[in-house]
């Protein structure tokens, strides 16, 4: 094992080669903000909350997907990158419809979360009002794609942990959607095993449990975590 | 020392936001006593004045009647605040916009789901036509403030009100001032 010496807001940190900049972060007690990151699937870099500045660079790059260097000088709380972080999420909202007033997830949505931290009281983007649809046609689960922020979360914890790859992304551009099966209704999906993974791991109120009203979203990560650990670490008591 | 004009409109939103300034209950008396509501849903008063200090405008622009009157809010008033997500991020009434314009909304209304008589309204110079997007205030005059909340909750209302009347900077922080739905 080859250690990696590198300084992240200006602490010193020794970690692993190989390991990201925010779980290098995370071991010196620095958080970096995140959407598309979720403990215990891969990563993509789909949602560029994690954005550092890293000295010698003009570039910003997402601390999820970029590994250490020796010697790195990094920084993660740039009044630029809380531009950007700002800007980022404030695209989030206006490209699809998020109506928290009568949104699911309301009071319980990292998006919504995220939004609070960067300090976003309007977006100055203009509204696209996409006309996006919903399918309700699983008997436990539904998804709102007019909620759905592209993070794949669903589609990686579907595949990795639950190994049944329900989910795919389908299109690209503005036209980009989630999709189960070969674009099929989800309730027709043989594949999907109603484990409820996707449910735990989608971050804003798009993959929802029916029957749940406005607001009553809650939910449960340690079962991501329990199944992340068992699985890693061959401990199968909760 | 003159007290400050506050002026208060209703566009397209469900009045909810002004039923949460109601609850302020005996803080009312307070403000009242640092203000003059020259302008409101809440009082009797037809044609908005000039030279406005304060103003806050709950709804978002849906149809023509909401687009001229904050026009002449904006043209009229210093300090302009988006007050709620209606007139923050459109909110519930852009629900419509999907649909693409005016006429399907209308039409859906009107004659699909209308029982007797089905027919679009039309009465000109009494029910404004409608925009065919739903807009926040912002993306058609510039706002110097934003309240979000579905609606703000009362408390939330009177410190943006007590930071306003201050003149302080009115940018808002954590979940407990800043926070949609
Ligand atoms: S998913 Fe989150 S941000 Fe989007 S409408 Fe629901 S609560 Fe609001
Ligand atoms: S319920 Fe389980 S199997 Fe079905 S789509 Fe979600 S994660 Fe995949
Ligand atoms: S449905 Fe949820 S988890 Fe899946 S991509 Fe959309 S926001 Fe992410
Ligand atoms: S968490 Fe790194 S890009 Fe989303």
């Amino acid at each position: 094992m080859s250690v990696r010496t590198l300084r992240i807001n200006g602490i010193d940190v020794a970690v692993e080669s190989g390991t990201s900049i925010l779980a290098a972060a995370k071991q010196a007690g620095i958080t970096i903000p995140t959407l598309c990151h979720l403990d215990g699937v891969s990563d993509v870099g789909a949602c560029r909350l994690c954005l550092v500045e890293i000295q010698g660079s003009n570039k910003l790059l997402p601390a999820c997907v970029t590994e250490v260097a020796e010697g790195m000088d990094i920084q993660t709380e740039t009044p630029k990158l809380q531009e950007y972080r700002r800007m980022t999420v404030e695209l989030l909202f206006s490209e699809g419809n998020h109506v928290c007033a009568v949104c699911v997830a309301n009071g319980n949505c990292e998006l919504q979360d995220m939004a609070i931290a960067v300090g976003m009281d309007h977006t100055r983007f203009p509204y696209r009002f996409p006309d996006r649809d919903l399918d309700v046609s699983h008997p436990q689960f539904g998804i709102d794609h007019n909620r759905c922020i592209f993070c794949t979360r669903c589609m990686r914890v579907c595949d990795e942990i639950e190994g049944a790859h329900v989910w795919d992304v389908a299109q690209r551009g503005a036209a980009v959607r989630m999709i189960t099966g070969l674009n099929q209704p989800w309730g027709e999906v043989e594949a999907c095993t109603s484990c409820g993974k996707c449910v735990e791991a989608c971050p804003t109120g798009a993959i929802f449990r029916q029957g749940s009203t406005v607001a009553e979203m809650q939910r449960d990560r340690s079962t991501l975590e329990f199944l992340v650990t068992a699985r890693e670490k061959k401990e199968w008591t909760r | 020392m003159d007290k400050i004009k506050l002026a208060t409109i209703w566009l397209g939103g469900c009045s909810g936001c002004h039923m949460s300034f109601l609850d302020l209950d005996e803080w009312l008396f307070d403000l009242a006593a640092q203000v003059d509501l020259v302008f409101s849903p809440i009082a009797d008063i037809k044609t908005y004045p000039e030279g406005v200090d304060i103003c806050l405008v709950e709804g978002s622009i849906a149809n023509e009647d909401n687009l001229e009157l904050v026009r002449q809010a904006r043209a009229r008033t210093k300090v302009l605040i988006s007050f709620g997500d209606c007139a923050v991020t459109a909110n519930v009434p852009a629900m419509r916009n999907p649909l693409g314009s005016a006429k399907p909304v209308l039409e859906r209304c009107y004659l699909e789901l209308g029982d007797v008589q089905t027919q679009i309204p039309h009465e000109p110079g009494i029910v404004p036509p409608l925009l065919d997007r739903v807009r926040p205030v912002h993306e058609l005059v510039p706002v110097d403030a934003y309240l979000p909340g579905c609606p703000p909750p009362a408390d939330r209302i009177r410190t943006f009100l007590e930071m306003a009347l201050r003149g302080e900077p009115l940018h808002l922080k954590g979940r407990e001032m800043l926070k949609f739905g």
